[in-house]
């Protein structure tokens, strides 16, 4: 036998040694989120490249009115819950969305954990309060969206070039093109971040749920080992890093 | 039945871990309530960035840390996974750069 002493021999790689000492499957995952983490750093550097070069909001914050000219306050912009309308509750949904996705993080590592002892019960129960927390927060992110885009009873009055004279009209919502509450450019961030991270979400709701319906049907327990809870864990608790980076500089800063 | 795992099934294995698992969540859910409080009793300016971004990145070194387990990894992963981040922050100070420039242009 060679010198090294591994524990278990499924999880030498094709060259006879373990890189890292971490399995093919778990490193690739990590490979993966190193590149994922490029993509959403991105995204969310130009969005403060973008921000910086718009002027800020000079006024004090009770008296803001949205305005195309400056950037906005967030918690001026997402201040609604639903079911009650017309309360100014700023970044309290934001705040229980937040919430969900570090607890389904929480119930993930449980999985995780549990998966650890070959405890299939355990396993499958946990993955079905992180479904539950996925479906719930891409519902609640799905009302956001569709809040901004059909935007407040008021709207914002912005004015135009028109043919050369200078046009009033009234914005509700917003859209690539126009935004009420900001900029265009908030807006279209706001479906690019916002977006790109739901989908990841989506992606990983569909994964946990092929976790849990194969634990569900014996599949590892047959395999012996439960690696693929702990692989598919590390995607869903980046999902969540991401969210908190988003929650700091889109709603918070 | 034809499972038999070499595998411990005492009921005391792995609480240690879920003790620690716990105490994550809590920390981060402290941290998100304290930061929700910030948003709204300190002026904006640059020491709410600052304090912000610090309470960014203490739970981001938790989720990373405990959830995703690095912090038990060996040290040659941890630094694959690290070190590249180095040019998120380069990305950063150019691009905040570049946008005060093109403020003043305007």
């Amino acid at each position: 036998m060679a010198a090294t002493a591994q524990p278990n021999v499924k999880n030498v790689w094709l060259g006879g040694v373990e890189p890292m000492k971490a399995s093919y499957g778990k490193l690739m995952m990590w490979f993966f989120l190193v590149s994922d983490t490029f993509t959403f750093s991105a995204l969310l550097v130009s969005y403060g490249l973008v921000r910086y070069s718009y002027p800020a909001y000079a006024g004090k914050v009770v008296d803001f009115v949205s305005s195309p000219t400056y950037w906005p306050i967030p918690e001026k912009v997402f201040d609604a819950l639903p079911f009650l309308h017309g309360l100014h509750a700023p970044l309290v949904f934001v705040g229980i969305m937040t919430f969900i996705l570090i607890f389904s993080s929480v119930t993930m590592v449980l999985a995780v954990e549990a998966g650890h002892r070959n405890d299939r019960a355990t396993v499958e129960k946990y993955m079905l309060w992180t479904l539950l927390g996925g479906a719930t927060f891409l519902g609640c992110q799905a009302w956001e969206w569709t809040h901004f885009i059909h935007g407040t009873e008021g709207g914002t009055v912005v004015k135009e070039l028109v043919d050369g004279s200078w046009v009033s009209k009234t914005i509700f919502g917003a859209n690539l093109t126009e935004n009420q509450y900001g900029p265009p450019a908030f807006a279209d961030f706001f479906f690019f971040i916002t977006g790109f991270h739901g989908t990841h979400v989506f992606s990983g709701v569909v994964l946990n749920f092929l976790v849990f319906y194969r634990t569900a049907t014996g599949t590892y327990e047959r395999r012996g080992h439960y690696e693929m809870v702990e692989k598919v864990g590390l995607y869903w608790h980046f999902v969540d890093l991401v969210w908190v980076f988003v929650f700091t500089f889109f709603y918070l800063v | 039945m034809a499972h038999v795992h070499e595998h411990d099934v005492d009921e005391n294995a792995g609480a240690e871990q879920r003790k620690a698992i716990w105490r994550t969540f809590w920390i981060l859910l402290i941290l998100t309530a304290v930061e929700f409080l910030i948003a709204f009793t300190l002026e904006a300016g640059p020491l709410k960035t600052a304090i912000f971004v610090g309470m960014t990145i203490v739970k981001a070194f938790y989720i990373v840390g405990e959830f995703m387990h690095l912090k038990h990894e060996v040290k040659s992963l941890i630094w694959a996974i690290l070190i590249p981040c180095i040019f998120v922050v380069w990305l950063l100070i150019a691009l905040m750069r570049e946008g005060g420039s093109i403020f003043d242009l305007r």
